[in-house]
């Protein structure tokens, strides 16, 4: 990888705006404007603006792009209704997670799928690789997108004041062509913070109007930009799992809690089929370390690689965790023995630089909006 | 950011009140705050400790880091602000007045403490 990190089309934008700056999966992104836990706060009362033109996309199309995304995922992408998303992830012939992603359908024959940014050189080999014997096209579209994310519960309302788009027949995980602020945009009501919102594909030449025009529109509702710093706090609260943190080829999606987006019924093979068969059966004789909810007693905040301790023995790891602004407690997700993962298992505690400090086991997530 | 002119400087970001009666008070700047990010834990020590000229002597932890706390002299803790214990937002919103961390009874100090404006070359990266 390259040691010179890129910059996204609002990279002077981020710069005027006094952003902290920091290097994410090769890439220099904001991570916090001024004070990470207001920019939480307003995403989950108000609205937040980020900038996640780091992501990668890559076009599936052709007669056979849906067999050939059948056969490299592990979820059943024939059953993707147009202009509807999915979630879903890429394993090796091993079964372990190579990423996770959203697959948008865009067209009758026409798929995005959306890798994580320090994944998507590697996703983009596998899918091209197993392609190869499909009638599809496979196409690097890291380059032509910006991608804009406005989430929060005010954020139906700042789109709908700059776009024609029928925001209202939008459905969660849904994505349809519009025109946003005078310019042409991917629109989908898809995001990483647990709360309403939105994602905008647009080209990279287009992303500053766009991010001006929001900015414009929230000004009076309290929409502030948001960095990469209360993404994370967000979507831990929202329980939602990180690449390389609750997710890593050392695991199958069994092992991660997440074995629904396997789908053996869908026809015919996929890379990793029969070591996921095998995985899922391993899952029910012996249950693997399952992930959950650690909440503090205290105000010590664990971090990732943490151990888990009951009785003086570990008996798990923590793979994320950090002060949550919402509960006002640090939290964290881990994975524990099954015999401590029940909710309210007591005696469970983290080992903070030498100190075991108490937490309580409680279920994921730990923020779900009232809808 | 200014940093105040009466105070003096570490070069891990603490700055120092002139000791009055020998009892000098310990934060951090501004700049170091602004580098951690929102501060939510303080782990500060204790009244009656022995702290070291450069030395860890406690830890403030961020949402996305933990940092030791060093101290910029040699001496006794005769007071840490519990204020900041209670709310350690304090660092952020007020590092060079409310947010203060620490006092000690000086014993000895380290010959490189910088001025206000050495500091503000130093922390700038000139």
């Amino acid at each position: 990888m390259s040691t010179v990190p890129r910059h996204t089309a609002l990279d002077a934008t981020h710069r005027a705006l006094g952003a902290t700056m920091t290097d994410f999966a090769g890439w220099d992104m904001p991570l916090r404007y001024a004070s990470e836990r207001d920019e939480h706060n307003a995403v989950r009362t108000r609205a937040g603006l980020f900038d996640l033109s780091h992501m990668g996309e890559i076009t599936v199309s052709g007669p056979q792009a849906v067999n050939a995304l059948d056969y490299a995922l592990v979820g059943n992408i024939g059953t993707i209704g147009l202009g509807r998303a999915r979630y879903t992830m890429i394993c090796q012939e091993d079964g372990g997670i190579v990423d996770d992603l959203i697959v948008y359908r865009l067209g009758e024959t026409e798929y995005m799928v959306v890798a994580n940014a320090g994944n998507a050189q590697v996703v983009l080999d596998a899918i091209t690789e197993r392609a190869a014997g499909f009638d599809a096209v496979v196409r690097d579209d890291r380059d032509a997108y910006a991608l804009i994310a406005v989430q929060g519960p005010e954020s139906p309302g700042i789109l709908k004041s700059v776009t024609d788009a029928d925001l209202d027949g939008l459905k969660y995980y849904a994505g349809l062509p519009g025109t946003v602020a005078g310019v042409p945009a991917l629109i989908a009501r898809t995001g990483y913070t647990g709360e309403d919102g939105f994602e905008l594909f647009v080209e990279p030449r287009h992303a500053e109007t766009l991010w001006q025009a929001l900015t414009e529109a929230g000004k009076d509702v309290g929409l502030v930009p948001a960095g990469l710093s209360c993404r994370d706090t967000l979507r831990l609260e929202a329980g939602m799992p990180l690449y390389g943190h609750e997710l890593t080829t050392a695991l199958t999606p069994f092992d991660a809690g997440l074995g629904r987006v396997v789908k053996f019924e869908k026809e015919g093979d996929f890379v990793g089929r029969a070591a996921l068969e095998a995985a899922a059966e391993r899952a029910e004789t012996a249950p693997p370390r399952k992930l959950v909810g650690l909440i503090a007693e205290g105000r010590r905040v664990p971090r990732a690689g943490f151990p888990v301790v009951a009785d003086g023995k570990v008996i798990g790891e923590v793979t994320s965790g950090a002060p949550s602004p919402t509960l006002g407690r640090p939290i964290a997700m881990a994975y524990v023995d099954a015999a401590h993962a029940a909710p309210g298992t007591s005696g469970v505690g983290v080992d903070i630089r030498g100190t075991h400090e108490p937490y309580e086991v409680v279920a994921l997530p730990f923020y779900k909006r009232q809808k | 950011m200014s940093n105040p002119q009466q105070l003096r400087y570490s070069k891990e970001h603490e700055w120092l009140s002139t000791a009055e009666d020998g009892v000098a008070t310990v934060g951090i700047t501004e700049f170091a705050a602004n580098a951690l990010g929102d501060v939510v834990y303080a782990q500060l020590p204790a009244v009656g400790d022995t702290v070291s000229a450069g030395e860890s002597c406690g830890e403030l932890e961020s949402t996305k880091s933990v940092s030791d706390l060093y101290s910029p002299v040699t001496g006794e803790v005769v007071e840490a602000n519990q204020d900041v214990v209670d709310d350690p937002s304090l660092v952020n919103s007020a590092p060079f007045e409310g947010g203060w961390l620490f006092k000690v009874r000086v014993t000895d100090e380290p010959g490189d403490l910088l001025s206000a404006d050495e500091y503000d070359a130093f922390s700038s990266g000139n």
